[in-house]
């Protein structure tokens, strides 16, 4: 049986590898100086999702919530596999925490038809939080699979996954449609193809369109290099339930991590200098 | 005059007929938070036959523990506790709700918070209670919980409130508040409850199940030596292990370290890793990125060793050493085997 398959995806800066200018002065964060990536986890949910296709069949559908910037994103994902993207986006979305976000991800997910497999990326590179898997999965009455670091098999209406715990493992099946988070420890993201670079560098969403004719829109959309952009009325939001007003949660303020700094003692690396140190260690107790 | 809750409540996750850890360090920080808003203490206990286990909840400062002892309880899974949580926080009303910030407190938080359609702040390093307004709506809130946490990839702090809903909910790293000492006599009030559980949620079948004690526990460890991008390789760490067995200490590692996969995530140190107050910390060639320092500062002593003389890690560290590691490292082996004698 084949699958139909949504993965959720986000487009973050790229917080792992932080350059000279990426933080200010003021020890906030530059997001302009950041490259803007594919959250890394997100791109092991696409792989799981592809390789769900490649070997039953199916369709994978990527949807992003994000400025116009974020259509980027999405064609990086058509580059790796996915077969259709749609891009959420509107002002009204803006400030959503994650109770808001999941909202949005449950009305758009619900406006594409119900799928099979539901997949996000274990967390976000951004904020860490994981909560827009459980809370998507709740909004959808989906159970759900979090840390999972291995689909064991897929079948039967049913799916086995290996779970990460703190200290181990747990292997549960569940009845789909099901939610899963995926982890980097569940597969190597394939990188881009060189086909299918070719064929969707020219993906566009419509707001990425200097001029947004109709009959272009319908020239893309007849060649599969729409991606689709819906707004709050093309998923049937709420708007109280969007964005901030959506958003119980209120960031009170924003501070640079406090460092200590102090002046170090330079020790020498010669046998004397390291002899010394060590004697000071045991002499302080901070050493047995 | 507007009834606003004032209770404190903490998840307590069971292990194998054993309470948490992370959540028996919860309890203390609800007292203290429970303190400043005048209120009880509380705790939900679900599971089966863990009906013991609330003696530990008192002596831990619990005034009142809400307990759902039921068999199809008797492992994690998400869907009936999630429902049966829901319910006893909507009957228990608190003001605060905590969740130790492991796996299963990350599962569970989000589902329950998405249920009651609250607020929720993920891998709080603090909370304190504190004055909040609302300068849209011109309205004040004389003590809410700050939920403190890193963000960003650790490289900034974010503080978090969650004004209209309640209660407010937040995950919290563990390890990061202090267990408090117990009072073994203490008591408290015992709430049962009751509630049949639909089928439907008992969908969900465990297989199979590995758990091992473990092997890394940065938290605990009097001694770190880690180890960064500078160590070059699986094998070099092989030198780090070497150092930490000798001092008797753990193996840590920088994200980046980690990130090339020269070893295990379990070793990562920092504020996307453990955050850890070892009295001795050795940092091997790691150039100290913000979120790394802001995990490991708090070390009594820091010795870094960097051929970088300019390694932001030297900031916090007490002894500096600018040399090579594959030379520092195995002479610190040598020289302490001699004086350990």
């Amino acid at each position: 049986m084949s699958y139909e398959i949504i993965v959720c995806v986000k487009q973050v800066p790229d917080t792992e590898n932080l350059t000279g200018d990426a933080m200010k002065e003021d020890g906030t964060v530059n997001r302009s100086a950041l490259p803007a990536i594919v959250n890394p986890e997100d791109l092991n949910a696409l792989e799981l999702a592809v390789s769900v296709k490649d070997a039953h069949g199916g369709r994978v559908t990527v949807i992003s919530m994000g400025p116009p910037n974020a259509a980027e994103a999405l064609r990086e994902c058509l580059y790796r596999g996915a077969d259709t993207a749609v891009l959420l986006t509107d002002r009204r979305f803006a400030a959503s925490d994650t109770l808001a976000t999941s909202y949005v991800l449950s009305c758009a997910v619900r406006a594409l038809g119900s799928p099979d497999i539901l997949l996000c990326g274990r967390q976000a590179i951004d904020g860490d939080t994981a909560q827009i898997g459980p809370q998507l999965a709740e909004k959808l009455g989906l159970p759900q699979f979090t840390y999972v670091e291995q689909l064991a098999d897929i079948g039967d209406g049913c799916v086995t996954v290996r779970r990460a715990l703190d200290d181990g493992y747990e292997v549960v099946r569940g009845p789909l449609p099901a939610l899963l988070t995926v982890t980097s420890e569940a597969n190597a993201p394939r990188p881009p193809s060189a086909k299918r670079v070719m064929r969707y560098k020219k993906a566009r969403a419509a707001c990425e369109l200097v001029n947004e004719d109709e009959t272009l829109l319908g020239e893309l959309r007849q060649r599969g290099l729409l991606i689709e952009q819906w707004g709050l009325e093309e998923i049937g939001a709420e708007e109280a339930a969007c964005g901030g007003s959506g958003s119980p949660t209120r960031v009170k303020k924003i501070d640079s991590v406090q460092l200590r700094s102090e002046e170090h003692k330079p020790v020498e690396p010669t046998t004397e200098g390291l002899t010394e140190l060590v004697e000071e260690l045991i002499a302080e107790h901070i050493l047995d | 005059m507007h009834d606003e809750p004032t209770d404190v409540c903490v998840f307590a996750e069971v292990h194998d007929g054993k309470l948490a850890e992370a959540s028996l360090e919860l309890l203390h920080k609800a007292r203290d938070l429970a303190c400043e808003l005048e209120g009880a203490v509380g705790a939900f206990l679900l599971g089966s036959d863990v009906r013991p286990l609330t003696e530990q909840l008192f002596a831990h400062g619990c005034d009142r523990v809400y307990l759902a002892d039921d068999g199809a309880l008797s492992h994690y899974s998400t869907l009936p506790y999630a429902e049966v949580l829901s319910s006893m926080i909507r009957q228990a009303g608190p003001a605060v709700v905590l969740f130790g910030a492991t796996t299963l407190g990350r599962d569970l938080a989000p589902r329950v918070a998405s249920k009651l359609q609250v607020g929720l702040t993920a891998d709080c390093t603090d909370l304190q209670i504190g004055p909040h307004t609302d300068i849209i709506k011109g309205k004040e809130y004389p003590r809410l919980l700050y939920q403190i946490r890193p963000a960003f990839g650790g490289n900034i702090i974010a503080t978090i409130v969650n004004p209209r809903t309640r209660p407010q909910m937040a995950t919290v790293r563990e390890g990061v508040m202090k267990m408090g000492t117990p009072e073994p006599d203490r008591g408290g009030e015992l709430v049962e409850f009751n509630g049949a559980l639909d089928d439907s949620l008992l969908c969900v079948e465990l297989l199979e199940e590995q758990r091992a004690p473990r092997s890394v526990n940065l938290k605990k460890a009097k001694v770190i030596v880690a180890g960064g991008a500078g160590v070059g390789g699986r094998e070099g760490f092989e030198l780090i292990r070497k150092l930490a067995e000798t001092l008797g200490g753990q193996v840590g590692a920088s994200r980046a370290a980690v990130d090339a996969g020269y070893i295990a995530k379990a070793h990562q140190v920092g504020q996307t890793g453990t955050t850890v107050r070892p009295k001795l910390y050795i940092a091997c060639g790691i150039s100290g990125a913000v979120q790394h320092r802001a995990g490991m500062q708090e070390a009594s002593k820091i010795v870094a060793i960097n051929t970088d003389p300019e390694a932001p890690i030297f900031q916090v560290a007490h002894y500096g050493i600018v040399g090579d590691l594959n030379e520092v490292v195995p002479a610190l082996i040598d020289i302490y085997k001699e004086h350990a004698k």
